[in-house]
């Protein structure tokens, strides 16, 4: 979560986050009323907008953040803060910043044109969430829709760490990769490193971590020991089966 | 039909309105939406309904015409729709009634509201316990303070009352707390909103079933008067009696339409909840719809005397009846609306609740300007038990 506890914290981290394995890195704007997202990412956004932290803001630390890495970057927030800024201004800042998608977890299919349009012009990708109760006609319409990856929704549910993975997982990334060619990112819930293996084991292309991440940047502010545990989460996970294909293959 | 007046098919009134929802939940207001579209058009739903709305809430509630108030004023007549004679107190019953019925016709074993003042919850409770439905009320921490009777008339009523203590602890995050709940539940449960607020098809479920305030209000009128009233004034907070009373006018263009809203302690950001007032369009809660909110887009936090018009969003049929200027909308302080209360109290014998003390005030305003044989109906959304401490409190009266 950008600006937790401020932006110059979250630059550090999010170099450790490459350093220690991370191929896509996440920037989330905070925004006040974060109906898909569990209480790690809740109350980190929370910390976040009473330091002051302001959507343009954090797609400065993204500029800064392209200066220094190649690393596909991705701004995470909610439909609000994006039209306030203006969805054509938006879009601009975000291409300039170098920023290669953008997740919006309350930005249904059916409302998606209206933002992917200008970021599809500024070639910003627009990436769209698939759920565990999304029909699979739907899937194939949300694939088509996605840009860079598709991100499926591992559960039932918010964000947050959880102890154990859904059962159907497998069959779901199977019937994904049966109805699209794009990557698939899988996230919500994934907490360990043995969960992020058995992810990549159930066929996924890239495993998203948030919520264990941002607790324990939150926890312990310390860049190297975020590193660690980054890389903690990544072992064993063979490089073309990391997120490395996603996104970045544009620039 | 002017576009803003009906559901385009994404579920659009104008610009507002939509689905600003987690994927998660789009196959289950697609469920819901057309679980409705049938029960709507099945006559044993709309008997029931019709029977429980007579025989269990009191339907049709007067439409009384305020006497003594009209002379003390000395303009047009002032009639009160009297929801406040509704089973529970207040037009929420109305609506949880119609909803809970749909949830039991989709088979869903256990619902879920979320509530500010307590008001929804109560009520949802309430037809929960006649219905034989499981009910589980969010309610922000803060409110549970405030409201602590209406928290434990929700208990005796067999609902479980789950505290939320995110971010401001009070209605907004009770919602967003609800909406996280029925992601991870959605398979089994029914959510059920209490206003005309939410994604598409939650405004218009909610808007149908509250139309029987101006449905009622036209019937009695035409009965009484031969006529249609000049002049319809309701309250506004996420707009159900609202948009319940003007939705069977809308094409009487001659039927002026008029929202009451919260204007607090004054217009500065903070100090009130007048969102179509004082707000700009954008997404909260599911819709699109005008939001009080800062330059970056973040909700603001918001205030009122009222607990029930304390919400810094509103429906997006109303949104967008303000865009057309199919229906005005107007801010009345907290001080104006204790005007309007000690008004019905002493003229009427009625002590309102403080969210139709908003109307009520305007209602005399307008009143006031109009002539003797033209009709203002003003509904009553609720009664002011509730309120009493409040009341009391700004009188700096202990009881």
């Amino acid at each position: 979560m950008a600006g937790d506890p401020d932006l110059r914290m979250t630059e550090s981290l999010a170099t450790a986050c490459e350093a220690g394995g991370a191929d896509l890195l996440e920037l989330g704007i905070p925004f006040s009323d974060p109906i898909a997202d569990g209480p790690e990412i809740q109350e980190a956004g929370q910390r976040a907008l009473r330091a002051g932290t302001r959507p343009r803001d954090v797609i400065g630390l993204a500029a800064r953040i392209r200066q220094e890495t190649e690393i596909p970057l991705v701004l995470m927030t909610y439909m609000n803060p994006v039209l306030a800024m203006g969805l054509p201004t938006f879009a601009e800042r975000a291409a300039s910043a170098g920023v290669d998608g953008v997740v919006v977890p309350d930005l249904s299919l059916e409302a998606s044109p209206e933002i992917r349009e200008p970021l599809d012009a500024h070639g910003v990708d627009m990436i769209q969430l698939v759920a565990p109760s999304t029909p699979p006609t739907r899937a194939a319409a949300i694939a088509d829709a996605s840009r860079g990856f598709l991100y499926v929704v591992a559960r039932y549910g918010t964000t947050g760490a959880r102890s154990s993975l859904p059962e159907d997982l497998r069959g779901r990334i199977a019937a994904l990769h049966r109805v699209s060619s794009l990557p698939l990112g899988v996230g919500f819930g994934v907490t360990t490193g043995a969960h992020v293996r058995a992810v990549a084991a159930a066929g996924a292309d890239g495993v998203v971590v948030g919520s264990s991440i941002v607790r324990r940047a939150a926890e312990r502010r310390d860049p190297e020991d975020l590193r660690k545990f980054v890389a903690e989460l990544a072992t064993g996970l063979a490089v073309e089966r990391t997120t490395s294909s996603i996104s970045s293959s544009k620039r | 039909m002017v576009d803003a007046y009906i559901v385009r098919k994404r579920g659009y009134f104008g610009q507002f309105g939509g689905q600003y929802v987690p994927e998660t939940l789009m196959p289950a207001l697609h469920e819901l939406e057309a679980a409705y579209e049938e029960a709507k058009e099945d006559p044993a739903f709309l008997e029931e309904l019709e029977s429980y709305y007579r025989h269990y809430g009191g339907r049709p509630t007067p439409l009384y015409l305020a006497r003594r108030l009209t002379d003390h004023i000395g303009g047009a007549q002032i009639y009160l729709k009297r929801e406040d004679l509704c089973h529970g107190g207040a037009h929420k019953f109305n609506n949880v009634m119609g909803q809970a019925l749909l949830a039991r016709r989709m088979g869903k074993k256990r619902v879920i509201a979320e509530t500010g003042a307590g008001q929804h919850g109560v009520a949802t409770a309430m037809v929960g316990a006649v219905l034989g439905l499981p009910v589980e009320v969010y309610m922000g921490a803060a409110d549970m303070q405030r409201q602590s009777l209406n928290v434990f008339r929700m208990r005796l009523l067999g609902a479980t009352v789950h505290r939320v203590e995110q971010g401001s602890r009070t209605l907004k995050d009770a919602i967003n707390e609800a909406l996280r709940d029925w992601v991870t539940n959605v398979e089994n449960t029914y959510y059920l909103l209490g206003s005309v607020v939410g994604p598409h098809p939650y405004p218009t479920i909610v808007r149908d079933f509250q139309s029987v305030i101006g449905r009622e209000i036209r019937e009695q009128s035409l009965e009484r008067n031969g006529r249609l009233p000049d002049l319809l004034v309701a309250c506004v907070g996420g707009g159900s009696n609202a948009m319940g009373t003007f939705a069977p006018f809308l094409d009487d263009e001659r039927v002026e339409l008029l929202g009451v809203e919260a204007g607090g302690r004054g217009m500065s950001p903070g100090e009130h909840s007048a969102s179509l007032t004082g707000g700009r369009p954008g997404v909260l809660h599911g819709a699109r719809s005008y939001v009080l909110q800062d330059d970056d887009g973040q909700v603001l936090e918001t205030h009122s005397i009222s607990a029930g018009l304390d919400y810094p969003g509103v429906g997006p049929q109303l949104s967008a009846l303000k865009d057309i200027k199919r229906a005005s909308f107007v801010a009345v302080t907290d001080k104006q609306a204790l005007e309007g209360f000690h008004a019905l109290a002493t003229y009427e014998g009625i002590l309102p609740a403080l969210e139709p003390a908003h109307a009520v005030f305007v209602a005399m305003q307008k009143a006031r300007e109009m002539k003797r044989d033209e009709v203002v109906v003003v509904t009553v959304s609720g009664r002011g038990d509730k309120d009493m401490a409040t009341v009391a409190d700004s009188m700096g009266v202990k009881v």
